[in-house]
């Protein structure tokens, strides 16, 4: 296991936003975590990536907890929800990339471009680009230190589908090709299906885990997700 | 009220000192403009008067204790930002008025106090000093050789704290010594262009820069190309018309803004930003 997460409970003031999660992550695994929203999705990557340390429980990345070492995060590649950038910040997609390497090898950084497709535009301004293209920036971003493991939050929100598409093909050549185990957290359950081999389906407590295939040809389980998304879009309205 | 203009033979000090404060103001004031901070150096030159104030009163050279009251009060209320949740202008504004309210009172209080002393902070002086020109030197050199070996992080954390977080960098430690570094160019600074407009040489220089260019490279270069402009022909314009340096130093800043500005609109330059997006 590559990451192993063990009753993972976490409340704010009093209010439970994660409650018992358990599930392990397998070398190669490309997992895709299903949930409405506030089911805590942000909320476990924030755990996992050592900003929210507030929690009960222990996650352990290639056996070790997150509490004992930091080093963890330098084979982990992240990828924020969509990105805010500012318009006028003077860096260019090179410098952007380049920024979060640990050496100083400019070779990787032409390679974690040309992953993206974004080789051509190196020497653009960061703020020159469209949403989905910063998107495949920060993906290459996080490919320069050649992590183990990508996480993703949600990555293709405001994407249109040309770009959303772009950016599953890019995921998915990274997953087969690289070998790179993949987290991933989405509303799309198409793409979900599509894409992962595993699936983790959340809300607040962690109702599926398991293999992908198995969770979209169970209807009843399908009927649940439906039924506590709709719940939980209610609540929220 | 005394203004001090440069004399001919001030001039090689003046000269050397400026240049350095020049390329220390812009790579600092840089971090500080791109997080939305420009006005925390006026902020700590305002606390730092304080300390001026203080030195002055007690009889102290007030350089250093200036230098330290600036850094501590913006540490401790860096400190009082992020477990209160209070925003960043309204530190600076609580900074910038409770230093100027301090030295206010010390001044009133100080029967002997010699007013030039306190204008020469407030509105800065020609430094004729070689040992003060070399303190001058020696700060700034080390302080542009932090950031040299640092800026990456610098650069990451400023642009994402968060994913500069996740890529283990100790973003909170980059903060306080950013606060610190900035704290000591304040000091050194304060010396040529005065409290009341120190933040100019740490914004101007930089918001020109950023019309131009198109990387963080390129930026830091241009900055530091306008700076040391604007604090050269300042200082030559001081000598030749007999007025104040410090005014000169900003006048000719703002100038080159102005120019940049112009040179912009009228489609004479057209690298980075809004135009490029136009391209």
């Amino acid at each position: 296991m590559v990451v192993d997460i063990e009753n993972l409970s976490v409340d704010y003031s009093g209010i439970k936003v994660l409650d018992s999660i358990s599930f392990g992550i397998a070398e190669g695994d490309f997992l895709g975590i299903i949930g409405p929203n506030g089911a805590g999705k942000s909320t476990l990557f924030r755990c996992m990536l050592g900003l929210h340390t507030q929690y009960d429980g222990t996650i352990k990345f290639f056996d070790q907890d997150i509490k004992d070492s930091k080093r963890y995060l330098s084979q982990i590649g992240y990828v924020p929800q969509k990105p805010v950038v500012d318009r006028n910040f003077p860096a260019t997609i090179r410098e952007i990339v380049s920024m979060s390497q640990n050496s100083n090898d400019s070779k990787k950084v032409e390679e974690s471009l040309q992953k993206v497709w974004m080789h051509e535009l190196a020497d653009r301004r960061i703020g020159d680009l469209s949403v989905g293209q910063q998107q495949r920036v920060f993906i290459a971003k996080a490919l320069v230190n050649s992590p183990r493991i990508l996480i993703l939050d949600e990555p293709v929100i405001g994407l249109d589908i040309y770009n959303q598409d772009l950016f599953f093909q890019i995921l998915s050549e990274l997953n087969i090709k690289e070998k790179i185990s993949i987290i991933w957290s989405s509303h799309d359950l198409d793409a979900v299906e599509r894409l992962a081999n595993k699936v983790a389906c959340l809300n607040k407590t962690l109702f599926f885990h398991g293999i992908s295939k198995e969770f979209f040809s169970d209807d009843e389980m399908l009927k649940k997700y439906s039924e506590t998304s709709m719940q939980m879009h209610m609540h929220h309205h | 009220m005394t203004f001090e203009a440069v004399s001919y033979e001030s001039i090689p000090h003046a000269l050397v000192s400026g240049i350095a404060i020049s390329l220390l103001c812009s790579a600092i004031g840089l971090f500080l403009v791109l997080r939305k901070f420009s006005l925390f150096g006026d902020a700590l030159a305002h606390s730092a008067f304080g300390g001026v104030a203080f030195g002055l009163f007690i009889g102290v050279y007030p350089i250093w204790i200036a230098c330290s009251i600036a850094i501590l009060s913006a540490l401790g209320l860096t400190k009082i930002r992020q477990r209160f949740d209070i925003s960043g202008d309204a530190i600076v504004a609580i900074l910038l008025a409770t230093g100027l309210g301090a030295g206010v009172i010390l001044v009133s209080l100080a029967d002997d106090l010699d007013m030039h002393d306190i204008e020469e902070f407030l509105f800065g002086a020609v430094v004729v000093d070689t040992t003060n020109v070399l303190q001058i030197l020696v700060m700034s050199g080390i302080i542009l050789a932090i950031l040299f070996f640092t800026w990456k992080k610098f650069l990451y954390s400023t642009f994402s704290e968060e994913q500069a977080k996740v890529s283990g960098i100790s973003v909170e430690k980059l903060n306080y010594l950013l606060i610190a570094m900035s704290g000591v160019t304040v000091v050194i600074s304060m010396q040529l262009v005065g409290v009341l407009l120190v933040s100019a040489l740490f914004v101007i220089p930089n918001v020109s820069a950023m019309l131009y260019a198109r990387s963080f490279k390129q930026t830091v270069i241009l900055s530091m190309s306008f700076a040391i402009s604007a604090t050269v022909l300042g200082i030559l314009m001081s000598y030749q018309f007999d007025i104040a340096q410090s005014g000169c130093i900003v006048l000719v800043a703002a100038a080159i803004f102005i120019g940049s500005l112009i040179a912009k609109s009228s489609g004479l330059v057209k690298t980075a930003g809004i135009m490029a997006k136009a391209r």
